[in-house]
């Protein structure tokens, strides 16, 4: 297995980055030019970081001036929360802790959003939270889930909360490059993204920000974005941004064969393992992910049996010091710490091989079949 | 320093998961293992909110450590991984530390934790993960005898951590190796600074990890709020001599901290935990020549058949260096364990860890002590000789 070479199914994590846009970062690293700068200098890499705005506002569409350069997702979604003046957050249960942790920090009041066992938002809950909070509040919900892949009806969600007068912000920084994206389409007021999701660098985001909707700075400074996001502009980030812009296209053009990837694994593990449970599997979901689990085998015991394998998967939100934690998106969708405690997320995208596949699935069934020898002979907990 | 040619009795590249704690022992050990050519899986344990003990360069596994272990890992090119085990570790080890407090006894955490998480939980991930062995770097040895392996002392004495490792299984032990047993401190420290580590001049981790600075009363008051309350100082007679602020701030034999005025020294003899009472007296009031412990634990296939008698070496605490006894294994699994020579009394909680010469036996904690008719009438006559002389 590893003589063939590790195998990255952890795009939700990050993405690897193409090498179109390590050249196009490298290029634009060697800019001597400050964008604010008045000179020629200047003005070259002004132009750079324009093109990109372009670039990106074509995948997301929305207006390039909509968009507001960040260090990435996280900070977006700060800036959506803290900035936009309303203190009182409706969110999902299933939120990227950036949201949740966000919203807990800042809210003077705060709503959790149950979601069906499929992940999808409750509707009902929503329309109960906007009929209390409505014109104080800002809604908050994901485009699509990091760990299940599942798809929210966040078109549906904002038109309800404008007309009970909420602001509405939406972290879709696992959709670009994998579903079609249209802020507009969308009709939320805010929406966050970030390069390193779609083959990007890491480092550099934005948030797109309604045109004519008035929010305030979360880092203040020289004035750079419009006066909404203070500090030299991350050039050399924009550009590989916006080059990672243009080539997601192509990725569109093949979730289909990603998702063909992606049901594949699925419906073979199925076949010889009936008991795997699949989250989010009857709802919309990304194409490229996929989180399931081995029955009965702790998801950190199948992460570190798969990277000793060469097969990198993940599990939960990995927190900064890699350490695993119980999945709060699973317990939101009703599973039981038992089942969501055994379950990992394999996500593919633009390099994913059936090869790759081929030898996830194979990596898979030896360590279940490994683990089950074991508990067959009585000397191993795994289960416990 | 030659390179070491450590010896696992596990063939070159046997995989082998190494409890990495971010401190200089464990460190050395997935070293040397690594140098010797094992596949090394290091795997660090978070067992606590890193918050409660930030920046105590003393207890082990914090979020530093953490951060300690991954450069470790780093450095020798080899897997690491961090596994949250702040729960199983509140349950298997914390709460019953608390719990033990509260019922007036000095539990000792580090077997529990040994016995619950590394020997256990860990344990069985290794076995998931494929691994030959479990590695550490206590400072005890596995010895191969007769009827399987043995665990015995760390040649280095002052740093043998055997008392802590009792309650290991003789399954445990098979797939456990502890390569620093049969080195000094200072020939590990040296291997460290040999191979480069940053944790070489690092301090020894000292008490209990999770109570920062040795105040264990102030862990247990939050552990278990408002259960620290106050209660009589009595002498053996009952007679109140004065009040304390809770049971958790004593322990038996302790002499400071009574806050009574007396013409001879008193210590503490007994904490009564459902009177809320601490028992004071002379300090000959304290020796001991019996010990009574709870199941025994036993490593090895020689143990000792119900109602027969074995010469033993008893420790009755970590800092204690064993004394001559005769262990008696009872019908119900408990042990009765005699001193030859009486010994200042233990608080129950501890535990009583048998040896024959290096090799420990076993061992059980420590339910009660009691003093044999003999001691009895010595003890009665030498305090009253105490307080004729006091008076």
């Amino acid at each position: 297995m590893s003589d063939a070479g590790p195998i990255y199914l952890d795009y939700n994590a990050t993405a690897p980055i193409k090498r179109e846009v390590v050249e196009a970062v490298a290029e634009a690293m060697m800019l001597a030019g400050n964008p604010s700068s008045v000179h020629g200098f200047g003005r070259d890499v002004r132009k750079r970081i324009e093109d990109a705005r372009e670039q990106i506002a074509a995948l997301v569409d929305c207006a390039p001036a909509e968009l507001v350069f960040t260090a990435g997702g996280t900070e977006a979604n700060n800036t959506a929360l803290r900035g936009a003046g309303r203190r009182t957050f409706i969110v999902s249960a299933i939120e990227h802790p950036a949201i949740l942790r966000t919203a807990e920090a800042v809210a003077e009041d705060r709503v959790v959003l149950p979601v069906d066992g499929d992940g999808v938002v409750d509707m009902a809950a929503l329309d109960e939270a906007l009929a209390a909070h409505g014109p104080q509040a800002l809604v908050s919900v994901m485009l699509a889930n990091n760990e299940t892949g599942v798809i929210q009806p966040v078109a549906e969600i904002a038109a309800r909360a404008k007309a009970a007068g909420a602001l509405v912000h939406c972290d879709a920084v696992q959709a670009p490059g994998r579903i079609p994206v249209s802020f507009a389409g969308l009709g939320v007021d805010m929406m966050s993204i970030a390069a390193h999701k779609f083959a990007g660098p890491k480092g550099i985001g934005a948030l797109v920000v309604r045109s004519g909707l008035d929010i305030a700075p979360l880092v203040t400074g020289g004035g750079q974005e419009r006066g909404l996001r203070g500090g030299t502009e991350n050039a050399a980030g924009i550009v590989g941004f916006g080059t990672a812009a243009v080539l997601a296209q192509d990725d569109l053009a093949r979730a289909g064969e990603i998702a063909a990837l992606r049901d594949g694994v699925e419906s073979r593990l199925r076949e010889t393992e009936p008991d795997v449970v699949i989250f989010s599997e009857g709802a919309a979901r990304l194409p490229n992910t996929s989180c399931l689990t081995m029955p009965g085998v702790q998801s950190e015991t199948q992460v570190m049996g798969l990277d000793l394998t060469g097969v990198a998967v993940s599990a939960g939100s990995a927190c900064s010091s890699g350490k695993v934690e119980p999945s709060h998106v699973l317990r939101a969708l009703g599973a039981a710490d038992a089942v969501g405690g055994c379950a990992i997320r394999v996500s593919m995208g633009w390099a994913t091989t059936e090869d790759e596949i081929e030898r996830f699935l194979g990596a898979w069934r030896a360590l279940y079949a490994g683990l089950t020898n074991r508990w067959k002979a009585g000397v191993s907990a795994a289960a416990g | 320093m030659p390179v070491s040619s450590i010896d696992l009795g596990l063939g070159r590249g046997a995989r082998v998961v190494v409890a990495m704690s971010g401190g200089v022992d464990s460190s050395v050990t997935a070293a040397l293992l690594a140098e010797a050519g094992c596949e090394v899986v290091g795997i660090t344990l978070q067992l606590y909110a890193s918050g409660a003990a930030r920046a105590r360069p003393g207890a082990c596994c914090a979020g530093e450590d953490i951060y300690d272990a991954r450069r470790v890992a780093d450095r020798l090119g080899i897997r690491h991984y961090v596994l949250d085990y702040e729960e199983r570790f509140r349950e298997a080890v914390i709460d019953d530390f608390a719990d033990s407090y509260l019922r007036g006894e000095t539990p000792i955490p580090c077997v529990r934790c040994n016995e619950r998480v590394k020997f256990r939980d860990l344990l069985a991930v290794a076995r998931d993960l494929g691994a030959d062995a479990l590695a550490t770097g206590h400072y005890v040895r596995r010895v191969d005898g007769p009827g399987g392996p043995e665990l015995h002392r760390g040649v280095d004495g002052a740093r043998d951590q055997s008392y802590f490792l009792f309650a290991t299984s003789q399954e445990q032990l098979e797939f456990l190796r502890f390569p620093l047993g049969a080195m000094p401190k200072e020939q590990v420290r040296a291997h460290a600074e040999r191979l480069g580590l940053a944790v070489a001049a690092k301090p020894d981790s000292q008490d209990i990890c999770f109570v920062p600075d040795g105040r264990y009363a102030g862990v247990i008051e939050r552990l278990r709020p408002g259960a620290a309350e106050p209660g009589n100082i009595v002498d053996r007679a009952g007679r109140v001599l004065g009040r304390h602020e809770g049971i958790i701030h004593f322990t038996v034999g302790q002499r400071r901290g009574l806050g009574i005025a007396a013409p001879e020294p008193l210590y503490v003899l007994a904490v009564d935990a459902a009177r809320r009472e601490v028992v004071v007296g002379p300090q000959a009031a304290l020796l001991r020549d019996r010990v009574f412990t709870g199941p025994l634990a036993w490593i090895g296939t020689d143990k000792p058949e119900p109602g027969a008698a074995r010469a033993v070496v008893a420790r009755l605490r970590s800092s204690h260096p064993g004394a001559p006894a005769r262990l008696v294994r009872m019908a119900d699994g408990t042990a009765e364990v005699t001193l030859e020579e009486p010994e200042a009394a233990t608080a129950p909680g501890q535990a009583c860890v048998l040896y024959d010469a290096d090799r420990v036996l076993g061992g059980g904690w420590i339910t009660g002590t009691g003093q044999s008719a003999a001691l009895a009438a010595a003890s009665r006559g030498a305090i009253a000789a105490d307080e004729a002389a006091a008076a």
